[in-house]
């Protein structure tokens, strides 16, 4: 029982599994990096502090809509509540940039563009924005993807790009 | 053999068992409402003609399955399993097992006074709770209980630790004791997120002492336990194949310091990575996203060091068994036994869980799939069947050696094992094709305006997925309520399935058995990932959001 040596024993080919997993996990993260930095496939950046309660307050959202910032330039302004999007309906035509900016005046909701790489929570209090470029004609869903009561399977609107 | 194996007494016992028994209760109501909501998927709306006058809502339904499945049934099984651990791992009573038996006792409280907001659609907002969503109070009063009941469990085994240990200076903490101890301390660590959120935010706004919440920072709040959470439910799985599965399966642990070494990491990097549950939030900076993202995919280590030892110690089983050449021993290992079969098919559908976790863990491939039906299709092949069928295995021996009765019907045990397993495949793998085509998740499908044809097949499968489940929970109900009322007693009293090292456990560096760098070294890395936001979200939180109810 005496003279017991201690030390970490670590076999042969775990060893092996081990120097692999550390490779992988630096491709993994490489390829995280490389998507993000190179591809500007972004995610939702803070941008500006809202009262729920007096929308109207915050300028922006006063007026839901769309607006023209430069030719096939826009800015969606979208204000999720139980249960619809306000606007439910845009039309830009193709080859537009749209910022979308979609804040709560209630509970917390979602926004995921179907087809596109916008998916974003909507929070109370916060403003979620993401950009997208329309290059398809056709119309593209967004839907409501966050429990926000009763209704909320029902809550949904459109963009329509046009030719 | 038997004369050195340590007794538990008939006490210690049956208050072990009293934690299963609530587990599986919980489990049998929870798991009613999975298959309603896949069959909903497919277009059989059960809810309106059925369920109606008793359970108001898909809502209240998904709440409770929520609740019940992923809250209750899993933490009254692991602090009953932990229990066990403790005792026997130690080979020592408890310090104090009135401490212990309060801690339980609590627990079943809390979940008594949650539970009835829940029935009365007072408080159908989810497992998740997110304000400002406002649930009667006693629902957060009574998850506030089961989750401090825990913690005083917890506090039960440290007693017991230390005493122990003062009896036992020199010797390696025994392995499924130390294991248990590490899941216990990561517990209380990830779960002081959702204390600050129930304690400062919740009951006192839904008590109306406060007006409003800042639902951002409830959310990061809420994110600090949320992931972790599910390091909660996977580490006793990990125990039972690291330390009882190559035992069952006629072998031994084939790495005593690399098992240890990889509970410690998870306890390192289980909580300080929630705002990966938060890629797409707009209160939380993109560069914190990307730390956050980094760390996660550091989980992904000590979870490739379980999955070999966990696959050498079984290879090690096989060939013990007389299984040759580079894959032979596969086909020697006890397929029939259904605690054995429980937790191999249960490893081999994590293994498509964890290639989906890296998927997900990606702060911008998320952007695909975040709340759409990917992610319940995800977490129903680790929590749902990584973790429940392999706690479902580990009954299968249990219950037998606390009660000194046979299972009964091993048989349907076996088919109830594989039944999941098919159910399973199939409507998982249905959900994430369907949440890649852009489904959401939370959503009676049944009734959204904007499904495309295309879905329909899918949506299909997730309905017959859900009813092969369906037949697969309410069998292993029945095996359950029959090996506790069967009067066949076992011939002799069960071993539990310890497994031993192949080295002596006491070679392994005592580095290995020292709590405090761990401790301090957690601590740091939540300091670093977490403190600069949790300074700047509360700092610059606006308590805007009043109540509501919407369900
Ligand atoms: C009996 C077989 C089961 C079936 C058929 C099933 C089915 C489902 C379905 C279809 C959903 C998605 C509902 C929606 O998003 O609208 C869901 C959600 C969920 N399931 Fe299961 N489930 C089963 C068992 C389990 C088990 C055993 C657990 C945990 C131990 C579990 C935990 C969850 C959780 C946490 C959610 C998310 C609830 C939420 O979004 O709030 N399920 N389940
Ligand atoms: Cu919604
Ligand atoms: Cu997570």
């Amino acid at each position: 029982m005496a003279n017991k040596h201690e030390s970490m024993h670590i076999d042969p080919y775990e060893k092996t599994w081990i120097i692999v997993s550390i490779l992988m996990l630096i491709i993994f993260f490489g390829a995280v990096t490389v998507a993000g930095l190179s591809f500007g496939v972004r995610v939702p950046d803070p941008v500006q502090r809202v009262d729920p309660n007096d929308l109207a307050a915050s300028g922006t959202f006063a007026e839901p809509g769309l607006k023209e910032v430069a030719p096939k330039r826009y800015e969606a302004y979208i204000v999720a509540q139980t249960w619809s999007f306000n606007p439910r309906e845009i039309q830009v035509p193709a080859g537009s940039i749209v910022k979308f900016y979609v804040t709560s005046k209630d509970v917390q909701h979602g926004f995921k563009l179907q087809n596109t790489n916008v998916n974003m929570q909507i929070v109370p209090g916060q403003v979620s924005s993401l950009a997208v470029k329309f290059d398809k004609p056709g119309e593209y869903d967004f839907i409501c993807t966050e429990y926000c009561g009763v209704g909320h399977a029902a809550m949904y609107g459109k963009v329509i790009v046009v030719p | 053999m038997t004369a050195n194996v340590y007794q538990l007494t008939a006490k210690e016992k049956r208050f072990i068992g009293w934690h299963f028994i609530v587990a599986v209760a919980a489990l049998s109501i929870g798991s009613l409402f999975g298959p309603f909501q896949a069959m909903e998927h497919a277009g059989w709306d059960f809810y309106e003609k059925f369920l109606n006058p008793i359970f108001h809502s898909y809502y209240e339904g998904l709440t409770l399955h929520g609740v019940l499945n992923a809250l209750i049934w899993t933490t009254f099984f692991i602090t009953g399993f932990m229990t066990f651990l403790i005792i026997y791992g130690l080979k020592r009573p408890l310090r104090y097992p009135k401490l212990n038996a309060l801690g339980f006792w609590m627990m079943v409280v809390g979940l008594v006074i949650a539970s009835i907001p829940i029935l009365l659609n007072e408080a159908s907002v989810l497992y998740t709770f997110y304000p400002p969503m406002k649930a009667h109070w006693a629902f957060y009063v009574g998850v506030t209980l089961v989750v401090v009941g825990s913690w005083i469990e917890g506090y039960g085994f440290y007693l017991t630790y230390y005493k122990w240990r003062k009896e036992n200076p020199k010797t390696r903490t025994p392995i499924i004791a130390f294991m248990a101890l590490i899941t216990m301390v990561m517990w209380q660590i990830a779960t002081l997120g959702a204390a600050a959120e129930l304690l400062v935010d919740l009951i006192p706004w839904s008590l109306g002492l406060r007006q409003g919440l800042d639902p951002q920072l409830d959310r990061t709040y809420f994110w600090w336990t949320g992931h972790p959470l599910v390091y909660f439910w996977l580490l006793p799985a990990y125990i039972s194949w690291y330390t009882f599965l190559p035992r069952q399966a006629g072998g031994k642990l084939f790495s005593d310091s690399l098992a240890r070494f990889s509970f410690w990491l998870f306890l390192l990097l289980s909580v300080p990575v929630g705002f990966h549950h938060q890629y797409v939030d707009p209160g939380v900076p993109e560069g914190w996203k990307m730390v956050h993202s980094l760390l996660t995919y550091s989980v992904f280590f000590p979870s490739m060091i379980t999955a070999f030892t966990v696959v050498a110690s079984l290879e090690n089983a096989g060939r013990a068994r007389g299984g040759k050449g580079l894959l032979g021993w596969i086909a020697k290992l006890p397929w029939n036994d259904p605690s054995v079969l429980a937790q191999l098919l249960a490893g081999i559908l994590y293994f498509f869980g964890g290639i989906g976790g890296l998927i997900n863990a990606s702060y911008n491939i998320n952007l695909v799939v975040h709340n759409t039906s990917w992610v319940p299709g995800h977490f129903h092949l680790t929590v749902s069947t990584a973790v429940t069928l392999t706690f479902m295995g580990i009954l299968y021996w249990m219950v037998p050696y606390l009660t000194g009765k046979e299972l009964w019907c091993k048989k349907c045990a076996v088919i109830q094992v594989w039944l999941w397993f098919i159910g399973m495949t199939i409507f998982s793998n249905a959900m994430h094709v369907v949440g890649l085509l852009g489904a959401p998740r939370r959503t009676p499908l049944g009734q959204a305006p904007y499904i495309p044809e295309e879905w329909a097949g899918h949506l299909l499968r997730v309905g017959i997925g859900g009813i092969i489940l369906l037949i697969s929970v309410y069998m292993f109900i029945t095996i359950m309520v029959g090996s506790l009322v069967t009067k066949k007693k076992l011939s002799e009293e069960l071993e539990p399935p310890v497994a031993d090292s192949l080295l002596d456990p006491q070679t392994t560096p005592r580095w290995l058995d020292h709590w405090a760098p761990w401790l301090i070294g957690a601590t740091i890395l939540l300091i670093i990932a977490y403190g600069p936001q949790l300074i700047y979200q509360i700092g610059t939180a606006q308590f805007t959001s009043p109540g509501f109810r919407v369900w």
